[in-house]
């Protein structure tokens, strides 16, 4: 499983090399570019801009300006961020608290949600209670981020003033205590919620489907001919076969606790990761927007790595080697 | 037990009555066992023998109540074993019995076993749902539950998973999970079906070797009447949902009563004769939704068919001590005035 992994993580290096290629050239292409960010503001003075573009590179061939970037990129210097004019790692490490935050209370509500509904949908199909729990994740799935965003904090925050809408802490609380804490729990409730919405019906009825699916599976009669309960055929001998496709999920999700998200993120404008991005690529602050950018794409690579690592752990037929 | 078989001699050790079990087939119920009855005595091992289709397995399934839930459905009849009716037991009531008096292994020893459990799991369950027993006393015996059925470095075998294992083996774990509660009855539902020929005589034997040891009594459910010849003490023979024929094994070889029976013998190959074709019996069992109402289900595929056939239902009766028939050519199974 180490060898497994080792090697894994090698192959990595060229995936993010291309990727980095990508990135840059991507990040070329776009229209305009930060030279704005870059240059006295008050000078439009047309000698000075052509004269600050050669200083700054930006007329140097493409190869050029991306060995500069990727070789500094590698040493840890991510460049600094035009638009915050301070450097891109502390910028991340700004945001980066709140976005895993977020993310992770979403997949726990995600998970503690889709567990116990899929169970029961699973285990009672066709009933009452199966009908209206699928009708609901339908209601879920198909309403997107966006409107249920602003649907929630019309409902929640403005009509009912359950939650705040925005921010993700009270100003005014000091830093470690417990009420700090409590308030930064608080604003991050709703946008949880609501990110977990899609990711939540998907999981319940992936999981209802697998459960109905090894229910009818001939182990399923054999552990009933030994005489084992009803309960304990559903919860260990089911269950342990219908989590494993489901580990799939958790390698992604592993990536989108940190990567953010951009809708809900910036709807509830909470400053995690994802609404740095949308802001980076407004304000073409390409250092930060391709950090991200490289930072997502590693994440993505090891979010696979760890299912298929996980795969390995839970589905004895699956051999790592 | 030996003490106890003179007194289990003469009482049955499972008698069904009347069994019919109907599945659900688009909201409307069919019988897929129809009235069937018969008595497996301690020791005993009972063949039931059949063209696929015929009920077989759904009836060996309503013994242990494990029809596929919400399709199937035991409608009337009893099952009497030991003394206990099971068919109206209640869930938990018959998981005390299930694996532990009454046991069964199943066709798809490929499938049988879940994927992502070790055999050790899986054996020593049903000694945890059956017997006060620690977690290393069950350890040990699962592994001397696997040595018994034959299987070579049992102390390894035992913390592999299924899918490291070939048929045969599996069906040997199979046959030790079915055997570790030392049950008084086996139900063998085709349990070499799916194995290749050399692997199939190995687990007849092992299954014949134990059923001595453990003085249970099997019901053997198979298509091959070899298998019949070599293992059973009394044959059922199975058509369409009904016993057309209950009879000694020997009986049932050398002298058939019902067409069916005898068309049944005359398909297996045999070695000194010389044949291009197998010969086969014409037709197809019925559908379920397709079942003859009245008259005799076979009468459409018999050589030997009277117009009688089709309009009236024979009964399943006594011809000689101990052989039962149903079919019209005989008198006993004729409807006797008063009765349906």
């Amino acid at each position: 499983m180490l060898k497994y992994a080792f090697r894994r993580i090698l192959g990595m290096i060229p995936m993010l090399f291309l990727i980095s290629i990508i990135v840059f050239t991507l990040a070329k292409l776009m229209p305009g570019d930060s030279l704005s960010g870059e240059i006295d503001p008050r000078n439009t003075n047309p000698q000075y801009i052509q004269e600050m573009r050669e200083k700054l590179g930006y007329n140097d061939p493409l190869p050029q300006q991306y060995f500069r970037w990727i070789g500094n990129f590698v040493q840890g210097d991510f460049g600094k961020s035009t638009r915050f004019k301070i450097e891109v790692s502390e910028v991340l490490s700004e945001r980066l608290p709140n976005t895993i935050m977020l993310g992770l209370t979403s997949i726990i509500i995600t998970y503690i949600l889709a567990f116990f509904m899929g169970t029961y949908s699973g285990r009672k199909p066709y009933t009452f209670g199966d009908n209206l729990i699928g009708g609901l994740n339908y209601l879920g799935l198909s309403i997107p981020s966006f409107v249920a965003g602003v649907f929630a904090i019309f409902l929640f925050s403005f009509t009912l003033g359950w939650f705040p809408s925005n921010g993700s802490v009270d100003i005014g609380t000091t830093e470690g205590t417990l009420e700090y804490w409590l308030s930064r729990f608080h604003h991050v409730l709703l946008p949880a919620l609501v990110l977990g919405l899609l990711s939540t019906a998907s999981y319940t009825q992936f999981l209802r489907n697998d459960i109905i699916e090894n229910s009818r599976k001939d182990f399923v009669r054999t552990a009933r001919a030994k005489g084992t309960p009803e309960r304990k055929i559903y919860n260990v001998h089911i269950l342990r076969n219908s989590v494993i496709p489901l580990i799939t999920f958790l390698g992604f999700d592993l990536v989108a606790i940190i990567s953010g998200a951009i809708i809900t993120e910036t709807i509830f404008t909470y400053p995690g990761l994802g609404q740095l991005f949308l802001q980076s690529v407004g304000t073409r602050d390409y250092p930060v927007l391709m950090t991200l950018t490289m930072l997502f794409s590693f994440l993505t690579l090891v979010g696979n790595l760890i299912a298929d690592i996980l795969y390995g752990v839970v589905d004895p037929r699956i051999r790592l080697d | 037990m030996s003490k106890k078989k003179s007194l289990l001699k003469e009482a049955p050790l499972l008698e069904v009555k009347n069994l019919e079990t109907a599945f659900d087939i688009d909201g409307t119920y069919y019988n897929a066992v129809d009235n069937v009855s018969f008595k497996v005595k301690p020791r005993q091992i009972v063949g039931v023998v059949g063209e696929s289709g015929c009920g077989k397995s759904v009836m060996s399934l309503s013994i242990m109540q494990l029809l596929p839930k919400g399709i199937g459905k035991v409608k009337s009849g009893e099952i009497i074993f030991d003394g206990i009716s099971l068919e109206k037991m209640t869930e938990g009531q018959i998981n005390k019995i299930r694996g532990k008096d009454v046991s069964m292994i199943f066709q798809e020893p490929m499938t049988s076993l879940n994927p992502v459990f070790t055999i050790g799991y899986q054996l020593q369950e049903v000694l945890f749902n059956h017997t006060k027993i620690s977690k290393r006393e069950a350890r040990l015996k699962s592994i001397a539950l696997l040595k018994s059925v034959g299987i070579s470095r049992p102390e390894k075998i035992v913390d592999e998973y299924p899918h490291q294992l070939s048929g045969g083996m599996r069906q040997r774990v199979m046959i030790a999970i079915a055997i570790a509660c030392q049950p008084k009855l086996l139900i063998a539902d085709e349990p070499t079906t799916a194995l290749d020929v050399t692997v199939q005589a190995q687990i007849l034997e092992l299954l014949k070797e134990i059923q001595e040891v453990n003085d249970m009594s099997v019901i053997l459910i198979t298509h091959d009447l070899g298998v019949v010849a070599e293992m059973c003490d009394e044959v059922i023979v199975m058509y369409a949902g009904k016993i057309v024929e209950r009879t000694d094994v020997d009986t049932l070889f050398y002298n058939p009563k019902h067409p069916y029976t005898t068309l049944l013998l005359g398909a297996v190959p045999k070695m000194d004769e010389e044949e291009e074709r197998l010969s086969s019996i014409k037709g197809i069992v019925p559908s379920l939704t397709n079942m003859p109402k009245v008259g005799c289900r076979f009468a459409n595929r018999c050589p030997k068919a009277m117009p009688e056939c089709f309009t009236t239902t024979p009964m399943l009766a006594d011809v000689d001590q101990g052989h039962e028939v149903a079919c019209l050519l005989y008198e006993t199974s004729k409807p006797r005035e008063g009765v349906k």
